[in-house]
């Protein structure tokens, strides 16, 4: 049994493209995998079934012996760690990967094997439905115009407010009811998109390019999944 | 490297048999349009009075007076459904826009000189 039921990416960017039909689509290019399996979860050991996907290969360690932390050739950033590369070497030996991910299983086709890699090849064709995870651009404090699309008070006739909350609700239960909608913090949270189209699929480039807009910035970690049929 | 995947989903689209032109200029578009099943081009020609945008979301728009009413009709310059471009007459014009043409009425006034 087993194909994956999806993959890691990172947003590209946005663009617009022409149909046969002539029509412009807006779409977003997405660089999708390859992604590394790292572990594949079984019913009998974890309880369930899954693979654990890694994307983004981290850097070889620069060296053996011990660098103390603030000292030149220190580990970086790009650099797996002791405990996290006796992860990948315990469960199949992929390479340490930054990002993971575990992905459910489809019933047909063959199973992936341990360290081997994954590609967006075969995995979507152009006009698969698919959905895409990806944490939103952080808009910090965000008044309630913007965070709760409310709609403020006039610009003119001597208004002294024009961008306030102004009620906060009934007076007469003498308190403010929870999860009442105020300024806060917005955006920067996980934001799961359905129903989206892949347009196109460029297996010589890792990319996918999907009709429509996605979560997150440029660069950003995405999570893309084939659609529930 | 960003801007080069996303040029590389472009590419395709891209038409490079566009001839070089720009507002003032006299055009005839001929477009496809489809009528029941069948296809056939039609011809759109005006004044080019502005191109806007850039890369493969560039257009420009044409203007034409059709019996004493002004019609403006924007097109994508890298769209399929244009079968190409005809350059007629080369304008010349002192601005990017030519808005001003839409204010200007009967044929002496809307006239642009040729380049030279």
């Amino acid at each position: 049994m087993a194909t994956v039921s999806g993959l890691l990416g990172r947003k590209v960017g946005m663009t617009s493209i022409f149909t046969e039909q002539g029509n412009s689509v807006p779409v977003t290019v997405i660089e999708c995998g390859p992604c590394s399996v790292v572990q594949r979860k079984t019913k009998e050991r974890d309880g369930y079934e899954a693979v654990q996907l890694g994307y983004i290969d981290l850097k070889a360690p620069r060296r053996k012996d011990k660098v103390a932390r603030g000292e030149a050739g220190h580990r970086g950033r790009g650099e797996a760690n002791g405990p996290t590369r006796g992860h990948f070497e315990k469960h199949g030996g992929a390479a340490p990967a930054r990002h993971l991910a575990e992905f459910a299983l489809n019933a047909e086709g063959d199973e992936p094997a341990a360290g081997s890699s994954l590609t967006v090849d075969g995995l979507f064709k152009a006009g698969d439905k698919i959905k895409i995870q990806g944490k939103s651009k952080g808009r910090g404090f965000a008044g309630a115009m913007k965070r709760h699309n409310f709609s403020g008070q006039g610009a003119s006739h001597g208004a002294k407010i024009h961008r306030k909350p102004a009620s906060g609700g009934a007076t007469d239960p003498a308190r403010t009811f929870p999860g009442a909608r105020r300024p806060g913090r917005m955006g920067a949270e996980n934001v799961t998109q359905l129903g989206l189209t892949v347009v196109e699929v460029d297996a010589g480039r890792n990319l996918l390019v999907v009709k429509g807009a996605v979560p997150g910035a440029p660069g950003g970690l995405l999570r893309i999944e084939k659609a529930k049929p | 490297m960003n801007q080069n995947l996303i040029r590389a989903v472009e590419e395709r689209h891209y038409k490079s048999d566009i001839p070089q032109f720009g507002p003032g200029d006299t055009l005839r578009v001929q477009v496809k349009v489809v009528e029941g099943n069948r296809e056939r081009v039609q011809a759109f020609e005006g004044t080019c009075i502005g191109r806007s945008n850039s890369g493969l979301s560039e257009t420009f728009t044409v203007r034409r007076v059709s019996q004493g009413v002004g019609i403006e009709r924007t097109f994508p310059l890298h769209s399929p459904r244009i079968d190409r471009i005809e350059l007629r007459r080369k304008g010349k014009v002192r601005r990017a826009k030519l808005y001003y043409l839409r204010g200007r009425i009967g044929s002496k006034s809307i006239r642009i000189k040729e380049k030279a």
